[in-house]
């Protein structure tokens, strides 16, 4: 009789190669490792100088995403005009190519956000292991896959053994009950839960998100929420599998099919928590207390639903905490006791591995549709994969971007991360849908507002940080 | 042929990867921000790099220059006494955000041996360790009392001894920490944990043979 277990610790003891002893940690299995440009060219070369070779290229996948740009094709190609970026997406080509690993290259039409298109590739599947080089491998969560980010001297572990040295995190709950008012979504649910543990709350821990509000929730939903996890600290964040996982999965390219569909859907079945299992600690939130939420600060943790006031730094815990908020207002331009309603904004960026998926691009135009970006605001909306990017094509959606005066633009990381030539200028204020408000992240002197795509269109609409649900 | 890619993986067995750490006696910098996000440490446009090395030149860039490209005189880096040190004593959660390894290696290019705080954010944590920067969670009173002492005297010098795993402190006081005993073996001998986890070869064929691939990227 096994002792009742979470959802992480049946995925964590069906990966250990090797058990974890007080001398070394345990060996744990990597089901699929996905690759980008940017913490990847170092691990290859140290594969080179060790004379290793990648031991499984076909649980391997790479993408080019973080230094692509994002502007129109010209003759159906993108042109890279930063020779820096364009010798690293170089060094990918020819890094793949040398170690036999597929890559959705910036020709190929399933390139877009490694977070992405993973899930919408079929690839990420309820149980699995699965790493990347990057911090929001997080996403992958919502299948129920154990998924986390690693360094680039971990990406070349995994190359080369399949496998990682880890320490068994602990294991926290993060229940959420109840029904979603209306225009509250899995961003706000994601910056409440963030804003109520902290930046470093999650530390050490894997979420398990639970309860009938998380159920409700579709799978792009889900993955709006397992990929800010890290945002509080955690290592992952995971969903239990359900129907809703099932459906989204099935029927896409790398899901299994036929007879191996039956098996999986009733191995992933067995993937639930068990009844009487325990978490090492659990947090509580009831659905319907929330509202949309926006950041104010310099750290995702610094939210605050969107009618609320900025805090004073004199009413902080700590005297570093104050230290703290008060840097990030300076920062910010911001005043104790404000609302940041009416904040006029110079940019609006819809997209990221946090909200760039098809139905955040549906909930954005919903807003756009026979409205104007506001006079002196500048719209990106930049869709996470060129396969979301085609689908939005088909329903019109581009249209209703592009007439409301956005711009429409090719996939990737874009104005999230601000390497490709996608970014504010200092002093610039945006209302962004991505995942990290620190300073200078979209653009040096930038100062980023998080939010979800509903107030994101709202803003850019009102020209200044608007509340969707008093939209006329 | 798997003999010679055996002997291959061998001869990468004891591959030294980094500086081994020992023990370090040193001045230090301090930069008592808590949350300090990977951003800051090494800003993204820094990213485009192929190469571990030259990242200590844009080591925490946007709070080091300004907008002119002059060095921010407050900014503790800036400071005389900084010139030397290889310890950097930040506040609480340092290195969150970012996987990127470019954090570390932006601290070691500059010339950091060592981060001292109170807690690390689990990425930036396992990426140091690996690249040979040690990060020192000390208790919270032990680095209250570091900030205190090198408030008062910003040039004293502080020891940390990895085999001992104590850290001493200018007054003298000496305070544990714990590293993780596997990675603390690999600092003190300079060796990474590719070496070990290449001679799970069997272990891991093993577990294969039992564990059916979940997908194919080919």
């Amino acid at each position: 009789m096994t002792l009742p277990r979470t959802l992480f610790e049946k995925i964590w003891d069906s990966h250990l190669v090797r058990p974890e002893k007080e001398s070394t940690p345990a060996v744990l299995y990597v089901d699929l490792h996905l690759v980008h440009e940017v913490t990847s060219p170092q691990a290859f070369a140290e594969l080179r100088n060790r004379g290793a070779r990648v031991r499984r290229p076909d649980l391997t996948l790479a993408t080019m995403d973080h230094s692509t740009p994002t502007t129109p094709r010209s003759a159906g190609r993108l042109q890279v005009l930063d020779a820096q970026a364009s010798a690293q997406l170089e060094q990918l080509e020819t890094n793949c190519e040398e170690f036999g690993i597929r890559l959705f290259g910036l020709d190929d039409t399933r390139q877009g956000i490694v977070h992405v298109i993973g899930p919408e590739q079929g690839l990420t599947q309820p149980g699995m292991t699965i790493v990347c080089g990057d911090s929001h491998t997080s996403t992958h969560g919502a299948f129920g896959a154990l998924a986390f980010g690693i360094g680039t001297s971990e990406v070349g572990y995994v190359l080369a053994t399949q496998t990682l040295l880890q320490r068994k995190p602990r294991n926290m709950e993060v229940r959420i009950d109840g029904v979603l008012p209306a225009g509250v979504t899995a961003k706000d649910i994601i910056l409440a839960i963030i804003a109520k543990i902290g930046i470093g709350g999650a530390t050490g821990h894997v979420l398990e998100y639970t309860g009938s509000a998380i159920r409700s929730l579709g799978m792009e939903e889900r993955m709006t929420i397992c990929n800010m996890s890290i945002e509080a600290g955690a290592r992952a964040g995971l969903i239990a599998p359900d129907d809703t996982t099932f459906e989204y999965i099935a029927g896409r390219p790398f899901a299994p099919a036929g007879a191996d569909w039956d098996a999986a859907v009733v191995r992933w079945r067995g993937l639930s928590p068990d009844e009487t299992a325990s978490y090492d600690r659990s947090v509580h939130l009831e659905a319907a207390s929330l509202a949309p939420m926006i950041t104010f600060g310099t750290n995702p943790s610094m939210a605050i639903p969107i009618d609320g006031r900025v805090p004073d730094p004199s009413d902080a815990g700590s005297r570093a905490e104050r230290a703290d908020l008060d840097k990030a207002l300076r920062y910010m331009a911001l005043e104790p006791g404000q609302s940041l309603l009416g904040r006029a904004v110079d940019v609006v960026f819809v997209g990221s591995c946090t909200n760039s998926r098809i139905s955040d691009l549906r909930q954005a135009a919903a807003v756009m549709r026979g409205r104007h970006v506001a006079p002196g605001v500048r719209m990106l909306v930049v869709p996470g994969s060129r396969r979301v990017k085609r689908e939005a094509e088909a329903e019109g959606l581009d249209r209703v971007f592009m007439e409301a005066g956005a711009e429409w633009r090719e996939a990737g990381c874009s104005m999230c991360i601000a390497m490709n030539g996608d970014q504010l200028e200092p002093g610039q204020s945006a209302v962004s849908t991505s995942n990290r408000n620190f300073e200078g992240r979209q653009g040096k002197g930038g100062r980023t507002f998080l939010a979800s795509p509903l107030t994101a269109a709202a803003t850019a609409v009102s020209g200044a940080i608007a509340d969707v649900r008093s939209l006329s | 042929m798997k003999a010679a890619a055996d002997a291959t993986r061998r001869g990468t067995r004891a591959a030294k990867v980094m500086e081994p750490f020992t023990a370090l006696t040193s001045s230090c910098v301090v930069l008592p921000a808590e949350n300090v996000d990977t951003d800051q440490i090494i800003p993204a446009r820094f990213l485009k790099t192929i190469e571990r090395r030259g990242l200590g030149a844009h080591l925490f860039a946007d709070w080091r220059v300004d907008a002119h490209g002059e060095p921010r005189p407050e900014f503790p880096l800036n400071s005389p006494d900084a010139c030397g040190a290889s310890i950097l004593v930040a506040g609480h959660n340092f290195g969150c955000g970012s996987s990127r390894e470019h954090a570390p290696w932006a601290l070691l290019d500059f010339g950091f041996r060592a981060v001292i705080s109170t807690g690390f954010a689990d990425i930036f944590r396992n990426n140091a360790l690996k690249t040979g920067l040690l990060p020192v969670a000390l208790a919270t009173s032990a680095h209250a009392t570091l900030l205190e002492q090198l408030a008062e005297s910003p040039r004293e010098q502080v020891t940390i001894d990895l085999e001992t795993q104590t850290a001493t402190l200018p007054d003298g006081t000496t305070h544990a920490f714990t590293v993780d005993p596997f990675a603390r073996h690999c600092l003190l001998n300079g060796v990474d944990e590719l070496g070990f986890l290449l001679e799970q070869d069997d272990a891991i064929a093993a577990y294969e043979s039992t564990h059916t691939s979940r997908v194919c990227t080919r």
